[in-house]
């Protein structure tokens, strides 16, 4: 273990702290033989159920499984509350906040954010302004990246309000485990994930326009098969017994949304789309995408559709306005926030740009508008050169960046061809906002940097994943 | 169900069907071609496997003349030939895969397992030789995908769709067979008898796997005008054109009863199939058998293309 670094099973004064006991015991007692021996057949699973990924600019890797790591990840009931209040504190913020920027956008008036910080920022939407959501629900579904450095203390690195991916793999990951390691099932109390599908159907029927029926047609949009998360649309679609559609299959006609069906046009009142706010409707946005709808956005605008998420959320989880959240929970909930903010350098001010620069081997230095581990420098795991050239970049459009500290990420033991061993890992859990209520199911993804050290968890960046246990006492 | 996806499943089924009807037209002319003093000469029976494929105009695009080798290399495997077999099969794949969740995982299986095998088992240059070994494995893809989809598919639209792909495909092919060879069923033929028009008669029935069923149906020596009432008007006859529409006109049905609409399709299919089984041979013999097929096949065109409107757009 390295020191210093928090590991979720074995930080504790007596060697293993008490949500990992029984776990450590059937690890401790169970033959390296066996564990390798699961490990494979979970292997085998994944391939059978089909769970790929793409990873984008890798030819040969059309469809690729994520590496599942067979040592769950575990959190006990209160450990798991706190998190979920913080979790939905946050997210309750940041619904405030765009129905906010779109609107009166007294956060503008009350100097707490830079205007231009908005106004010059390509996640805003000016086609959104005084444009309100059914319930003023922005974000239905949130995928928050938190990551842990000790016992009490959980950082938000990311708050992914666009459309963000993976809970199948939270999903299978549970299937493929329970298979797998029934005996220890039968040991603890693990909350169920399983429920996820029905909470966010009911989420997303509660945020239906007050147009639709009361059981209203909701279609899941996907940009196709070629899309990374392909896999994933199809099995959301299925789950929630939903159509699976792509842009060619619905058309805008008197600011109605239809799919083409085989008995002909069918009203959809919501749309869970998965297609990003550029390529939704070529007659508001990118005119030569293919992927979405001429006329989605007026559909919307008469009050006829809910877009799942709505357009124009980016501006929320651009990593600039990341690092004014605290601000942004005070301002519109008034409330503490319960969760901590990674302290941001904003490289815009002069002053941060040049301990930026002198400190980059001691920092991680992001693009804003930046996503899935591409384009970022590490700061502790670069090398001179690297750090001279990424230097340069910062200097040219420091607008462009923001720096913060490399977080000593918490460890947690995964299975190695050297056995057991700790690596990083982060968690991703998923926050459904309904204009009824927050629905949060006690889980979510957690993601492991496989190689000894690395700090990066991302898929496309040789991460894998884990299932994450809530145990209740 | 979307209209895209019931449109993949059609166009799944009907490209597994042509790579199947592909395989026995090649099947067909290289059994012809193989003996010898039948008066016609071996590239003769390589023409008409292009004209039953319908592929002939494109295949003197790229070749002057009828060699067996090219024939065979671009009605089974040329990447330039849209229809080829191996672009059959990939467009089957493609088709499936685009609408993976409607399938089953057997027929799935199927679907993706022959297109994964392609090119590893005929990647490279295959030879005249293995013709018959080809024609066999591609036989049984089309059987693997048929049987899976018949024992695991929900009866709902997505398996009538793929139904329908398979009947209309089917009708078309078996039209075309019929019309290339059409001068060897008319019945002025028939006093000349002999070796040549017996083994035509013979070839023919072997291209849609009927030699035995003729023998069951009729007990009788090959006879021309009985070839064309096997393969036109019998129902019991699988691939006959009778049977094809007795399907089509079913599965329409079906479709009508669950959405609770009738259409253009429906009629169109209604409309044929009436037609067929109120024909004898006879008269349409008086009317011209190439005049008759040809009409057929506009007419099976014009029911695939009402299905399109009706249901896939």
């Amino acid at each position: 273990m390295e020191s210093g670094n928090f590991d979720e099973m074995l930080s504790a004064a007596d060697g293993c702290r008490s949500p990992y006991r029984v776990l450590a015991e059937w690890l401790e007692a169970a033959p390296a033989e066996l564990i390798e021996q699961r490990r494979r057949e979970a292997e085998l699973l994944f391939r059978r159920i089909g769970i790929t990924f793409a990873v984008y600019g890798e030819e040969s890797a059309e469809e690729r499984i994520i590496p599942f790591d067979i040592v769950p990840r575990v959190l006990d009931r209160e450990e798991w509350d706190r998190l979920s209040r913080g979790l939905k504190q946050r997210v309750a913020a940041i619904n405030s906040f765009l129905r906010d920027i779109y609107g009166a956008q007294e956060i503008l008036r009350a100097e707490i954010i830079p205007s231009d910080l908005i106004f010059a920022n390509p996640a805003f939407r000016p086609e959104m302004m005084g444009r309100r959501t059914p319930g003023d629900i922005f974000v239905p579904i949130a995928g928050v990246d938190v990551v842990r450095v000790d016992p009490d203390t959980f950082y938000v690195l990311e708050d992914n309000v666009r459309t963000p991916s993976g809970v199948s793999y939270m999903l299978e990951n549970r299937e493929v485990m329970m298979l797998l390691f029934p005996d220890l099932f039968s040991r603890h109390k693990v909350a169920p994930v399983e429920t996820y599908p029905e909470e966010l159907l009911a989420t997303l029927q509660s945020i239906a326009p007050r147009t639709a029926p009361t059981e209203p047609t909701i279609a899941l949009l996907t940009p196709g098969p070629f899309n990374s998360a392909y896999y994933e649309h199809s099995f959301l679609a299925d789950k929630l017994g939903i159509d699976l559609v792509e842009g060619r299959d619905l058309l805008v006609r008197d600011n109605i949304c239809y799919m083409r069906t085989t008995e002909g046009l069918q009203r959809v009142d919501v749309i869970y789309r998965r297609v990003d706010d550029d390529f939704l409707d070529p007659l508001t946005f990118r005119p030569e995408s293919v992927l979405g709808v001429p006329g989605l956005m007026s559909a919307f605008e008469s009050g006829n559709l809910t877009v799942a998420n709505a357009v124009g959320t980016g501006i929320a989880d651009d990593k600039a306005i990341y690092s004014y959240m605290p601000q942004i929970v005070k301002f519109y909930l008034g409330e503490e926030p319960i969760l901590s903010n990674v302290p941001t350098w904003r490289c815009r001010e002069p002053d941060a740009l040049a301990y930026v620069l002198d400190h980059l081997d001691e920092l991680v230095v992001k693009e804003v508008h930046g996503s899935g581990g591409y384009g970022m420098l590490v700061g502790p795991a670069s090398d001179a050169a690297t750090r001279q050239s990424f230097a340069d970049k910062l200097r040219a459009d420091p607008d462009n960046f923001i720096a913060q500290p490399t977080l000593a990420l918490s460890t947690c033991p995964t299975w190695t061809s050297a056995g057991l061993a700790p690596r990083h890992v982060d968690l991703r859990p998923f926050v459904l906002s309904g204009a009824d209520r927050t629905r949060i199911v006690p889980g979510g993804l957690t993601r492991v940097a496989l190689r000894e050290g690395s700090l990066v968890v991302n898929s496309s960046q040789g991460g894998g994943t884990k299932d994450t246990w809530v145990l209740d006492d | 169900m979307l209209s895209r996806a019931a449109d993949n499943l059609f166009w799944m089924a009907r490209y597994v069907e042509r790579a199947e009807s592909l395989a026995r037209i090649l099947h067909a002319a290289s059994r012809m071609a193989a003996i010898p003093n039948i008066g016609s000469s071996p590239a003769n029976e390589w023409h008409s496997a292009l004209a039953a494929a319908a592929r002939a105009d494109a295949y003197f695009e790229l070749h002057e003349a009828v060699t067996a080798e090219q024939v065979f290399q671009f009605l089974a495997f040329s990447e330039a030939n849209p229809a080829s077999i191996r672009n059959c099969l990939r467009a089957a794949r493609t088709n499936a895969r685009a609408m993976r969740t409607a399938l089953t995982i057997e027929t799935w299986e199927a679907i993706n397992g022959a297109w994964l095998d392609f090119d590893h088992l005929w990647g490279g240059a295959v030879p005249l030789s293995e013709l018959n070994r080809f024609i066999a494995w591609v036989k049984e893809v089309s059987l693997r995908v048929d049987g899976s989809a018949y024992r695991s598919m929900l009866r709902h639209e997505a398996y009538w769709f793929s139904r329908l792909g398979v009947y209309i495909e089917r009708a078309e092919t078996t039209a075309r067979i019929l019309d290339v060879k059409y001068h060897v069923l008319l019945p002025e033929h028939e006093p000349v008898g002999g070796g040549l028009d017996y083994f035509q008669w013979s070839a023919i029935l072997r291209a849609v796997s009927a030699l035995t069923a003729y023998h069951w149906v009729y007990r009788d020596s090959i006879k021309p005008w009985l070839v064309a009432d096997l393969l036109i008007l019998r129902e019991e006859m699988p691939r006959s054109l009778a049977s094809c529409y007795a399907n089509i006109s079913m599965y329409l049905d079906e479709l009508a009863s669950d959405h609770g609409r009738q259409g253009e399709s429906q009629r169109a299919a209604r409309r044929l199939l009436a037609q067929l089984r109120n024909s004898d041979m006879k008269e349409i013999f008086q009317g011209g058998l190439h005049e008759f097929l040809t009409d057929f096949i506009a007419a099976n065109n014009r029911t695939a293309n009402a299905v399109t409107e009706q249901y896939l757009v």
